[in-house]
């Protein structure tokens, strides 16, 4: 078995040298190797196609099979392709506030929560900010209890309304609880909904408009399959989010839900999550993802 | 000729609809060669016949360990301990992290309290944040009773605990409650092994039932998490939550196929009636909606 791409590309393209002339059919069957791979590691289907489409006029354009290695220029290509495709200008997150509201979006149990401490965390001790944690999940059993406990374990103060069943109002407390006690970032975390929940996806709405958050963030699994595309846009159109936090890249996934969103959204990735406690944060590198899609 | 009416476009477009549903690329290649090869036997297909054949070849996949009759909760009668007293079925849940475990739990309970089965939870996830919590808002919810220790506490003396305690009130099912666990961590997942190991002490043949929770939106990495979570518990069973949304979850094909592991249960929300017998034609139809 193969196990990675350039393997499997070593592998197409010995064939394609042992033909001895070089056809527009060995190329095909390359790229179809990537496409594998692609479709392995998550990619969405649409993607991947457009991608070795792509990534067929550039190998064309650099006349790759007259190279000594066109393997290895084959794989370079890719990995550029991938990198440039995820990558961008680096933006951080915009604390230009007074205070700084910065509202989580996502899936259930994609880690928003915990996202929040994170990021309270590295605020606190790298920004030196003074952050203030907003309990907006009346929904999910002992939400609140669990953000509670996240802010203690980083001592970050957390406002949280048992009882009100109405987020937009805790939302808006919570920011004037803030602005009351000298924080100068908010951090709302909010409950896991599906795209397909109207009445959720308006409440998150309704949050959005009354807070005006500076910045929005939609939380992902990196576990994520082909759903990934169909679940940013609907977040996207109703949000128009600033960011994407990609979550529990400790494990093994490939992660190709990074070059799904991107494409249709085009949003930068911002952080990723890599583990369970307050410290597994870490800002997002185009080039290692790529790498890491590609199993090498 | 014989493929008239099976042509590269419609296939194509299968190809499309079952990667789309996250059946990964070895499992709809191999879906595809066996519609090819009824193709070739039998000609002249029109799209009706073709559907039903595609059906027919998934749930095939599913077959062996799927009969698609169950629509019942159910838990085997067992034979009673070598001490004379009653055994209860235990169920230990696993799975990597949010994907659904713990709400699972809570929606079994309320089926098998429904079937007028004396439940006893316990709450062996002792590691996330305000787990035990969440696990009690369930058991109050469902009225059965709750067995935990303090948040930090060794989850295999919790399970150790809960199964004392169901003996002792002659409970007929056990659900032990897990953390969330990446596969890839060895001591984790020896966590898990030795968890298991330890209720044995109580109950010599448990658990009966070791239940993988998969979410449905997960794509190709549900194999490695069923891979991982099969050599560390022998995992016998699944669920895949999350189905209320628009992922397919296909992955479980394969894996079901692979492992030979029935899929028992989707979960299609949140609230505590969201849980259903796994039923293989529903599910495969609900790659074309
Ligand atoms: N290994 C790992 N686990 C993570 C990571 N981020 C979150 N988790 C775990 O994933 C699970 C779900 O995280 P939560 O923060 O509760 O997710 P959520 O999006 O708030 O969930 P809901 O509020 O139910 O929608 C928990 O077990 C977390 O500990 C990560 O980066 N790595
Ligand atoms: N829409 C939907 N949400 C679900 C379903 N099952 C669980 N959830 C939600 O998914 C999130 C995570 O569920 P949990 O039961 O906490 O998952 P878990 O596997 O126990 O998580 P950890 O213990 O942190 O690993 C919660 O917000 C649940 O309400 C389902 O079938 N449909
Ligand atoms: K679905
Ligand atoms: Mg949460
Ligand atoms: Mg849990």
């Amino acid at each position: 078995m193969f196990n990675n791409l350039s393997d499997k590309l070593d592998k197409a393209l010995h064939v394609l040298k042992g033909h001895g002339s070089i056809t527009e059919v060995n190329v095909a069957e390359t790229l179809k190797e990537v496409r594998r791979a692609l479709l392995d590691a998550d990619v969405n289907f649409k993607i991947a196609k457009q991608f070795t489409t792509t990534v067929k006029e550039k190998a064309l354009g650099q006349d790759v099979l007259t190279t000594l290695q066109p393997g290895q220029l084959m794989v370079k290509i890719v990995k550029d392709e991938l990198t440039e495709l995820m990558g961008g200008d680096a933006e951080g997150i915009n604390l230009s506030g007074t205070p700084s509201v910065i509202l989580m979006s996502g899936l259930q149990g994609s880690g928003k929560t915990t996202f929040s401490g994170k990021l309270a965390n590295y605020l606190k001790n790298k920004k030196t900010k003074k952050p203030l944690l907003v309990a907006c999940d009346v929904y999910r059993p002992a939400a609140i209890d669990q953000l509670h406990v996240v802010g203690e374990q980083i001592g970050v103060e957390v406002y949280s309304d048992k009882g009100n069943t109405d987020p937009v109002a805790i939302a808006q407390a919570g920011i004037a609880h803030a602005k009351a006690n000298g924080h100068n970032v908010v951090i709302i975390d909010t409950a896991g909904r599906l795209a397909v929940d109207e009445a959720m996806m308006t409440e998150i709405s309704n949050i959005h408009a009354a807070i005006k958050p500076q910045e929005t963030l939609f939380v992902v699994d990196s576990m994520t399959g082909q759903d990934a595309v169909n679940t940013a846009k609907a977040f996207n159109d109703v949000l128009n989010f600033d960011g994407v936090i990609l979550t529990k890249l400790d494990g093994d996934t490939r992660g190709g839900a990074a070059i799904s969103i991107k494409s249709v959204v085009n949003k930068p990735i911002k952080f990723i999550g890599t583990g369970e406690k307050m410290e597994a944060i870490d800002v997002f590198y185009p080039s290692r993802m790529a790498d890491r899609i590609l199993g090498m | 000729a014989g493929k008239s009416k099976v042509d590269d476009e419609v296939l194509d477009n299968l190809e499309e609809v079952l990667v789309s549903s996250d059946v990964g690329v070895n499992t709809t290649l191999k879906v595809i060669e066996r519609i090819e090869e009824r193709v070739s036997k039998d000609k002249y297909l029109g799209t009706d016949e073709l559907n039903q054949i595609l059906r027919e070849e998934i749930a095939g996949l599913l077959s062996e360990t799927n009969t698609g009759e169950e629509t019942e909760y159910t838990i085997p009668d067992l034979p009673p301990q070598s001490d004379g007293t009653k055994t209860p079925y235990v169920l230990m849940v696993v799975g990597v992290n949010g994907v659904g475990k713990t709400t699972t739990i809570g929606k079994l309970a309320y089926q098998f309290k429904k079937k007028g089965l004396n439940v006893v939870l316990g709450a062996a996830d002792t590691f996330r944040a305000a787990a035990i919590d969440q696990l009690q808002v369930w058991a109050d919810r469902v009225d059965v009773p709750l067995v935990k220790q303090a948040m930090g506490s060794d989850p295999a003396s919790v399970a150790f605990d809960t199964l004392k305690s169901a003996v002792a009130q002659d409970a007929d099912v056990v659900i032990i409650d897990t953390a969330g666990r990446l596969h890839n961590k060895i001591n984790l997942m020896n966590e898990l092994t030795k968890v298991k190991r330890v209720m044995q002490k109580v109950v010599t043949d448990a658990p009966h039932d070791v239940l993988l929770v998969l979410d449905g939106s997960t794509g190709q990495n549900a194999f490695e998490q069923a891979k991982q979570f099969t050599a560390a518990t022998e995992v016998t069973s699944l669920a895949v939550t999350k189905l209320d949304g628009t992922a397919k979850g296909g992955v479980v094909i394969g894996i079901s196929d692979q492992f030979k592991i029935p899929v028992k249960y989707i979960g299609v929300g949140e609230g505590i009636e969201d849980l259903q017998v796994f039923n293989k034609f529903e599910f495969v139809d609900s790659f074309f909606k």
